[in-house]
């Protein structure tokens, strides 16, 4: 089914948060650290305020009432809380980008020009830059701190270290996943209205989870949070970052505030860059036990991921679930882990699409890889012999992370996924050009399996109203970044009252439609508030029973729905039609009038899992490393598809930012902590030249038994698998080179380099 | 800076005149002083595509051009493609193709194929991932829109839809 919101999209009439205006609107520009570690000697603006236009420079003496610092949403690992970050730097700044003053004119020229023209004196401190290096000591970000360690603990479950002592065979090896992130098409930005009569602050450019931030930031205005509106207009983009709570958040909705005038700010590609959340950077230490039958009965290591230089939102989602994911789809006894999450001197970190998924799968599936080779064991036929079976479902993985209670596999049936999937890409016949050359390009095959979970609680409302003439105005809490949700819950309350798509309006994100509301984040939309959806149509259907009942003297009880009208249960006649329903009672009283409006809510913490598998195969020219993407599929079993078209767009589309991310995006920093890759020249996106052959097959095999719709949510899986497959199927095209892929990305140069000193008779390991 | 130059130009068929500064690019001018807000800008500094819109029929990076470069020219913009509440078959075959998610790369991808269509009526696949290898896409992985453009070509050079939607 088509998509509902592509016609305004189309016509260039979306409404993207850039498109809005207030009148008498002030633009600001965010000024930010060129330093990555530097105490503030002292800011002078006045140059800039004498610039015709400008309004106001808002440093850290103006926001000292309100200044807090920003609370973690998800995912605290112990010891984080001593790093949050302050809306503007006080008196150290801690990254390049961090910010430190904010400019406000009558015109964004304006605002740019006085930007430049207000001096502020920083007096450079050491930078550290590299996780190894500030847990080892040397300069210490936080100074009050005394450590660069946020948090450390160890997890795990059974006996490790006999499961180690009984091995047939242990391998273990070093990996490492470069920062990369999002970088959606659309940059961040805000509009912040304060109305100082009615007291009142209106935010539009929110997503992801409005409500959360609308705590936040009313919390942080000491306001009430009924005294806050935030408004999800039309989003580019998000695959993790947009929305959740950054200092700009706070800065823009205050400089309203501050100056009684709407405020515009839109962030720039350059400050995307540097100021919005990165990600994936981590480093794993990983070993596997094997027993003699080929069956892994251990898994250990060290993870250490660096966070940058603040504690945001969500970063303890990286190293939290990256631990939790190592096992991944496999049946594995023993497992113990050490965990240190560390600051250092560059832009802090919080989730991209598969956010410690992506990595984690990299390192044990490249680990798999690795020992299935030494151990001459053919590398299906290894993972075969490890995947949770059907008939182990549900299947306790055990408490990894702290805090949170244990990951269920709620259902799945992981071999037979994984045989369609080789079935289908034509694995078999493929394999046979496994390190073999033909034309000058040496082929190589490769694969990695990879669970994911999905539907995050706790919950998700819905409001129903029914509009004269028989539509459906429909409230979400979840929110949307171009994802199709106006299609899809619009789908979801179709099917629920038998009634067609057109009619139904779908709102969604916007606080000022529900009392509550959670979000988008964890592919929950569709497990969530698609089940929201089926519970507000319940209700709706109960009120129109009750309505039809009053409106012709039937007993309720005698009358059911029946596609979008409600008949006698006796002889199926039709008592009334939602049109009907929809005009007013001659006798009810004047708020019922016309109208009929009902509010439910999906309640559930138990997470659903889905299984995707991911087949690579790639040739490499080893004069110039450069890669080429033969053919790749990505297969998951979502468990049920409400729109299709839409699951296999999502999944593609995350397949091909996973290629990217695998092999071009990088956030590279020299040793001072600079970014050098602050542009899109220097940080790479795949365009449509660069992967062509990508596909995706989504099945319908295990239902969810956690929701009524049976959905598992997508839009993550078709990442996770990316690095892992990819980095198998250039080792193994390479393997006689003796390249082992242990560090991403791949790029060009990486692995020119490894190709160099394999030939040299060095060691050939990527990088 | 501040020496206002008047322009004068046909934008989506219409004349429009402005009094702007030197330094204003076109998009800007096109979405803060014409209110069209389709043109998106997504990186400002011509790598993205987002800002594309045609030039006397070429296309052309909205981001990179000041206002004051198009005195006299016709510019149309992804609002001019098709009239009021109708969809181009370009347009349509991007709906049917799922060739767009959250919709901020389309403008500049319509506006590009649009040109390299009527540049290139019988593309090849190669062809339209060269065409559109400037526009950057972080949502769809590119395939659909490759998909769209082509099954336009293809049902254009079929005779169906030949000239449907050409901007007036
Ligand atoms: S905004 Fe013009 S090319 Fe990116
Ligand atoms: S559809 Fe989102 S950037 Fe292309």
């Amino acid at each position: 089914m088509e998509r509902q919101e592509d016609f305004r999209f189309l016509t260039g009439r979306g409404c993207y948060v850039d498109d809005v205006r207030r009148p008498d609107m002030l633009h600001a520009v965010v000024i930010r650290s060129p330093m990555a570690h530097a105490r503030i000697l002292g800011i002078d603006a006045s140059a800039a305020l004498e610039l015709p236009g400008v309004v106001a420079v808002i440093t850290f003496a103006d926001i000292r009432k309100f200044a807090k610092p920003i609370p973690q949403r998800t995912c605290p690992l112990p010891g984080m809380e001593k790093f949050l970050q302050v809306p503007l730097a006080s008196d150290v700044v801690r990254y390049v980008g961090e910010p430190v003053a904010v400019v406000l004119a009558d015109d964004r020229y304006v605002a740019e020009d006085a930007a430049e023209m207000v001096f502020v004196d920083y007096d450079s401190l050491d930078a550290v830059v590299d996780a190894h290096a500030a847990m080892a000591g040397g300069a210490v970000v936080h100074e009050q701190q005394g450590t660069n360690v946020a948090s450390a603990y160890e997890v795990g479950r059974g006996d490790v270290a006999r499961a180690f002592r009984d091995a047939h065979y242990t391998r273990k090896e070093t990996f490492y996943v470069h920062r990369h992130s999002a970088v959606p098409l659309e940059t961040r930005g805000l509009v912040a209205e304060w109305d100082p009569v009615a007291k009142h602050l209106k935010v539009w450019g929110a997503g992801k989870v409005p409500f959360a931030n609308r705590a936040i930031l009313a919390d942080m205005l000491q306001l009430s949070p009924a005294a806050v509106d935030l408004i999800e207009v039309d989003v580019g983009g998000s695959f993790g970052v947009r929305g959740d709570f950054y200092p700009e958040d706070f800065l823009i909705p205050f400089a309203s505030f501050h100056v009684g005038r709407p405020v515009k700010w839109i962030e720039d590609r350059r400050e995307n860059l540097m100021a919005t959340n990165h990600s994936r950077e981590m480093h794993c230490e990983l070993e596997i036990a094997v027993d003699a039958g080929g069956v892994i009965t251990g898994m250990r290591g060290k993870v250490v991921a660096d966070l940058g230089a603040y504690v945001r939102t969500n970063p303890g989602v990286m190293p939290g679930k990256g631990t939790q994911f190592l096992q991944g789809p496999y049946a594995i006894d023993h497992l113990g882990f050490e965990v240190r999450a560390v600051i250092t001197n560059k832009t802090p970190a919080g989730t991209y699409r598969g956010p410690g998924r992506y990595e984690s799968a990299f390192f044990r599936e490249r680990l798999i890889d690795i020992a299935a080779r030494e151990l001459g064991i053919d590398p299906a036929e290894f993972r075969r012999r490890n995947l949770i079976r059907a008939d182990q479902m549900p299947y306790d993985a055990g408490a990894l992370v702290p805090g949170q209670p244990a990951t269920v596999y709620d259902s799945g049936d992981f071999p037979a996924v994984f045989d369609r999937a080789l079935a289908h890409f034509g694995f078999d016949d493929l394999t046979a050009l496994n390190g073999r050359c033909v034309d000058g390009r040496w082929h190589g095959i490769g694969m990695a399996c990879a669970p994911e979970s999905t539907g995050g609680g706790p919950g998700e409302h819905a409001r129903l109203e029914l509009r004269h003439g028989g539509g459906f105005d429909l409230f979400v809490g979840s929110s949307s970044a171009g994802q199709g949700h106006e299609t899809v819950m619009a789908q979801v309350l179709a099917e629920s009252l038998g009634i067609p798509c057109e009619g139904i309006r779908v709102h969604h994100g916007s606080t000022t439609h529900l009392a509550q509301g959670f979000g988008a984040y964890h592919s929950r939309s569709a497990v969530m508030g698609g089940s929201a959806v089926v519970a507000v149509a319940q209700k709706m259907r109960e009120a129109l029973l009750a309505r039809a009942g009053q409106l012709t003297g039937t007993p309720a009880t005698s009358l059911k729905w029946d596609a979008g009208r409600v008949v006698r249960e006796a002889d199926g006649q039709t008592v009334a039609t939602l049109a009907q329903l929809a005009s007013g009672l001659p006798d009810c009283g004047p708020a019922d009038h016309g109208l009929v409006g009902v509010s439910a809510s999906f309640e559930s913490n138990r997470l659903t899992y889905t299984f995707g598998v991911h087949l690579a195969h790639v040739s490499v020219d080893p004069a110039t490393a450069q890669v080429r993407v033969e053919k790749y599929l990505c297969v998951e079993d979502v468990g049920r598809m409400i729109n299709p078209m839409i699951v296999h767009g999502q999944t593609v589309g995350a397949a091909v930012q996973g290629l990217g991310g695998t092999f071009l995006d990088e956030f590279k920093y020299d040793e001072s902590g600079q970014l050098i890759t602050g542009t899109f020249a220097d940080y790479l996106l795949p365009s449509s030249t660069d992967f062509e052959n990508v596909d995706a097959l989504t099945l319908e095999l295990c239902p969810s038994p956690s929701n009524p719709l049976g959905v598992k949510g997508a839009g993550e899986g078709g990442i996770i698998g990316t690095g892992g497959a990819l980095a198998n199927a250039v080792s193994n095209a390479l393997a006689q080179f003796g390249v082992s892929v242990t560090r991403l990305p791949m790029s060009l140069d990486n692995l020119a380099r490894s190709l160099r000193q394999s030939r040299a008779g060095g060691t050939g390991v990527a990088r | 800076m501040n020496d206002m130059v008047r322009i004068q130009l046909q934008v989506n068929g219409a004349n429009v005149e402005g009094t702007v500064e030197p330094r204003l690019t076109l998009a800007d001018f096109l979405r803060e002083h014409l209110d069209l807000t389709g043109t998106h800008l997504g990186c400002e500094h011509g790598v993205c595509g987002a800002c594309t819109v045609l030039l006397n029929g070429d296309s052309v990076r909205a981001c990179l051009m000041f206002a004051v470069q198009v005195d006299g020219a016709d510019v149309v913009t992804v609002e001019g493609l098709a009239p009021e509440g109708a969809l181009t078959d370009l347009q349509a075959n991007f709906r049917r193709h799922h060739a767009l998610q959250c919709g901020f790369c389309t403008p500049g991808m319509l506006t590009t194929a649009h040109a390299f269509l009527r540049e290139c009526p019988c593309p090849s696949r190669e062809e339209v991932r060269e065409a559109i290898s400037g526009n950057l896409c972080r949502c769809t992985g590119y395939i659909p829109i490759v998909d769209a453009i082509l099954a336009t070509a293809e049902a254009r050079n079929d005779g169906g839809a030949q000239g449907a939607g050409e901007p007036k």
